[in-house]
């Protein structure tokens, strides 16, 4: 494995890693009635793990995300099959989404919609899925 | 209802937890509460009064399928079977596996067959029932495979797999007739529409198809092989599935459907035909078995038979004989298999030529076994409750309604000596068993462990069976009015209460009692004289042998056809996919005559476009000519962010985002990937084949051009993106479009993919990582 050692790369990373953090969750959220959604909000997060590891090193990734990815892909399709299951409770076929509006102090109304829920399924999926396959064949000897 | 249903399976998502601490309170434990409560559920519903219900919960509404669940007399003696045996199983594995077992997968597995069993017998939707029918199939693949590291268990688990899911699907195809043909989805609905069924072209096929389903599931010959080798499972699951329950399936789903077909003719040659040889063949092989497991499964597979002939006779007597064997076959046979596993147990051998002389050993274990093969044996003692049945049994063969012709009244005429015949080898396997491990010499020093009496928690489960026998034997109308009667009539609705007594007077189902007790004490008795028979018939032939030929074949004609194209050239299999693209999609687009151009609604084009893909175009052409890999990458990247940039002209930003950073990935992923390759060299290739890649290349550019312009100019479907429009933000409560097509109004298309993605990086994962472990 090489050992990075780019200064001007790292530095950089530490800041436009958030913002890509950052980018990918207002992504999600605003999916719904704005560019974006979990798919894409999903590969942005990857995006940034991926640069994170480029600049700092599988050590330094496993450190500050102790996350094992691989389960972070049944997480999310558990969530989606859930939201999905979640629609017998009210007796509607598979998979019904609903929304509302909600007035909510300094946010005004907000609309709060189920298929968020299954977004961040997709979300997840997607995050785990990419990491597990990058980094998988990054670490391959 | 449909809580109970599920509740096994959702309990298994807390196995992987409570399995943590498995060292401290057995797995099995926590398990039990889940048959045993469902059990106190559905026992409420005996009584003579009962009526069936019925419970609906939306699916698939659009299509029909919905969770229909449907309790009749049937069901209800199914489900408690289910239940109850369950719930004895579960006590018998907490002693039966070690603590060092995998146990968290084992219970998994078990709960899950649980809910799909309780699915199957409760559907009254047959897409609902199949799609439980399937899953029973893949829990008892799972089961048998349990001790994966035995490549017999591996063998059988396959065998069992491939048999079963081949009679589920021909079940589907028949399911998918009977619904085109009554326009029903529901059992019952089609019950009601028998005539239409009737006189259907199609019944043949309908017929065949169930019956392929059936008899794969019940082990009716010649789809039997597949039972005695799933006996590999540990013994709690070769109970529960391999004898009480799941094999029972095939018999269920016939007992569903004769209410259908019943007036059908070939519906009884077929299934009484098919029933009767199980039971002759099935008790004369289970004689020549050495293996206590293998003894069990074969009469196992002669008692389905036995009871599947009594499902096709239909008649009122054999209908409540069928029912009535339904439950003395639980409570026996489950009762014997637990008695093998224990003597596994306890001597560390099946082997039945290795045993001997237990009793004095294992009293206990011996007394309940006793019990157990004599009541399967139909001997005539009034505490048995396996003699009823089959005296039931015989009754219904010699009661059968004369009438028909050819093929059918043979078969009236020869049913009642098969039946004699098939039972007189079911009284010598059942003395074999008994005997041959009890009495005689003792023979200690083959045995791997020193035998003695099991732990009284192993004993628990088959006593409380045997109890079942012993009370079933002295009041053998106790459940009859409250509970058979139900289940009786659900199959056939003019049956009525059998009295059941012991002492008919001397009358001939007692004379063919008595025949199978003399003539197979006989022949019990002089066993060694005349089982070398078995080296001439069957001798060689057999059906397993086929199987593994037909398996054998089937994997070297697959391998050479698979080889023929997969030859490892990544380049090869590009070719092949854009080629054969290519070919169909031209032919097809002549054969419909689908190309059209028409120039209206085109918008202008604008400088700005023209450079954009003026500039893909280039970058496009330059990887032709590039030998260096990194640059390869980097201008395929250009490609795809001019793409991104001609999404972004034409107001797509969704598409441009998620272009971009998919660019961006894969980049990554190749620079990963080619890290490993290694340098890329000069290509040398011929001629002829350069101009065969560039006729490729150049045609399926050329073919989706005339695609791209016929999708625009053809108007052979109206466009969907106005529905979509208009009714994103009243339907999907959100402004994005496409976002609310793919988690809402497509979310089953995501829902998939993403499994599909979520499967692909599994798939990779472990690709990676076992070859590493083989190179180690």
């Amino acid at each position: 494995m090489y050992k990075p050692n780019d200064l001007i790369l790292r530095t950089t990373t530490s800041l436009i890693a958030f913002i890509l953090l950052g980018f990918a969750v207002y992504l999600l959220l605003a999916g719904h009635n704005s560019p974006g959604g979990g798919f894409v909000g999903g590969l942005v997060t990857s995006a940034a793990v991926i640069l994170m590891y480029m600049a700092y090193g599988m050590e330094t990734i496993a450190k500050i995300i102790p996350v094992n990815f691989r389960t972070v892909i049944p997480v999310g399709l558990l969530i989606a099959v859930g939201t999905g299951l979640g629609s017998f409770v009210f007796d509607v076929p598979f998979l019904s989404h609903t929304f509302g509006y909600f007035n909510v102090p300094i946010f005004g109304k907000i609309e709060l919609a189920t298929a968020m829920l299954f977004d961040i399924g997709v979300y997840l999926t997607v995050l785990g899925v990419t990491i597990t396959i990058i980094l998988n064949i990054a670490n391959d000897q | 209802m449909i809580f109970a249903v599920l509740l096994p399976f959702i309990f298994a998502f807390f196995i992987p937890f409570l399995s943590k601490i498995k060292h401290r309170i057995h797995t099995g434990i926590f398990v039990l509460l889940i048959p045993l409560s469902i059990f106190i559920y559905f026992v409420r519903f005996v009584g003579t009064n009962f009526s069936p219900t019925r419970q609906t919960y939306n699916w698939i509404p659009s299509l029909g399928i919905n969770f229909d669940f449907y309790l009749d007399g049937l069901s209800l003696l199914f489900v408690l079977l289910i239940t109850g045996i369950g719930s004895l199983v579960v006590l018998y594995s907490i002693y039966y596996l070690d603590r060092s077992e995998r146990l968290g997968h084992f219970y998994v597995y078990l709960l899950m067959f649980m809910t799909a069993m309780l699915g199957v017998v409760l559907s009254d939707n047959v897409f609902v029932l199949y799609t439980f029918w399937e899953l029973t199939s893949i829990s008892s693949f799972l089961l048998i495979g349990y001790w994966h590291f035995k490549e017999r268990s591996r063998y059988g688990a396959l065998k069992s797999m491939l048999i079963t899911v081949f009679g589920g699907l021909s079940m589907l195809g028949g399911f998918v007739l009977l619904s085109i043909v009554t326009k029903t989805t529901s059992i019952q609905g089609m019950i009601e529409q028998a005539d239409l069924v009737l006189n259907s072209n199609y019944l043949p096929l309908i017929l065949i198809f169930i019956l392929l389903g059936a008899f794969t599931k019940s082990a009716q010959f010649p789809f039997h092989i597949w039972l005695p080798d799933a006996m590999e499972a540990p013994t709690p699951v070769s109970a529960y599935l391999h004898s009480a329950t799941m094999v029972k399936a095939g018999l269920f789903l016939i007992a569903r459907f004769s209410p259908l077909f019943h007036t059908y003719e070939w519906f009884y040659i077929i299934v009484s035909t098919v029933g009767i040889i199980t039971l002759c063949w099935g008790s004369y092989m289970a004689v020549r078995q050495t293996d206590l497991k293998a003894i069990l499964a074969f009469s196992t597979i002669s008692q389905l038979g036995m009871i599947m002939a009594m499902l096709g006779f239909g008649t009122k007597i054999a209908i409540f004989a069928a029912v009535f064997h339904i439950l003395n076959h639980a409570t026996f046979k489950g009762s014997l298999f637990m008695v093998a596993g224990i003597i596994d147990h306890e001597t560390g051998t099946r082997d039945i030529r290795k045993l001997g002389g237990l009793l004095t050993l294992m009293p206990i274990t011996a007394t309940l076994a006793i019990f157990g093969t004599f009541s399967m044996a139909g001997v005539p003692l009034p505490f048995l409750n396996g003699f009823y049945s089959k005296e039931l049994f015989f009754d219904a063969t010699v009661k059968l309604p004369d009438g028909g012709a050819g093929i059918a009244s043979l078969l009236t005429a020869s049913i009642p000596y098969l039946a004699v015949f098939g039972s007189i080898f079911t009284f010598v396997y059942s003395m074999y068993f008994f005997f041959g491990v009890f009495t005689g010499p003792q023979k200690l020093a083959l045995l791997p462990k020193k035998p003695h009496e099991a732990p009284f928690g192993m004993l628990m489960s088959p006593m409380l069976l045997i109890a079942g026998v012993v009370i079933i034997g002295l009041f053998p109308n106790s459940f009859n009015a409250s509970f058979l009667l139900h289940a009786a009539t659900a199959v056939n609705p003019s049956s009525e209460f059998v009295d059941v007594y012991f002492w008919h007077g001397f009358i001939t189902p007692f004379k063919m009692s008595l025949i199978v007790v003399g003539v197979g004490l006989a022949l019990f008795l002089t066993r060694r004289y005349w089982k070398n028979i078995y080296n001439f018939f069957p001798g060689k032939l057999s059906f397993n042998n086929l199987y593994d030929g037909l398996l054998e074949k089937v994997d070297q004609y697959t391998a050479t056809v698979t080889n023929f194209y997969m030859n490892g050239s990544l380049k090869n299999y590009v070719a092949i996919i854009i080629g054969t693209i290519f070919i169909v999609t031209l032919s097809f687009m002549f054969i419909t005559d689908g190309f059209t151009i028409s120039n209206d609604n085109l918008a202008d084009v604008t400088g700005i476009e023209l450079a954009v893909v003026f500039i893909i175009a280039i970058a496009a052409i330059a990887t032709i000519f590039t030998n260096h890999k990194l640059a390869i990458i980097l201008i395929t990247g250009v490609v795809g962010y001019g793409v991104a940039i001609l999404f972004v002209i034409y107001r797509a930003p969704d598409l441009a985002l998620t272009q971009l950073v998919i660019e961006t990935v894969s980049v990554v992923l190749f620079l990963l990937s080619f890290y490993h390759f290694p340098k890329l060299q000069k290509r040398e290739e011929s001629i002829a084949s350069k101009w065969m890649n560039a006729t490729l290349s150049i045609g399926f550019g050329a073919l989706i051009i005339l695609v791209g312009i016929s999708a625009h100019s053809s108007s052979w479907f109206s466009s969907i993106s106005d529905y979509f429009i208009e009714t994103s933000y009243s339907l999907g409560g959100g402004d994005n479009i496409v976002n609310v097509i793919l988690v809402d109004m497509r979310g089953l298309d995501t829902l998939f993919e993403i499994t599909v993605l979520g499967i692909a990086a599994l798939a990779i994962f472990s690709l990676i990582k076992l070859r590493d472990k083989e190179a180690k």
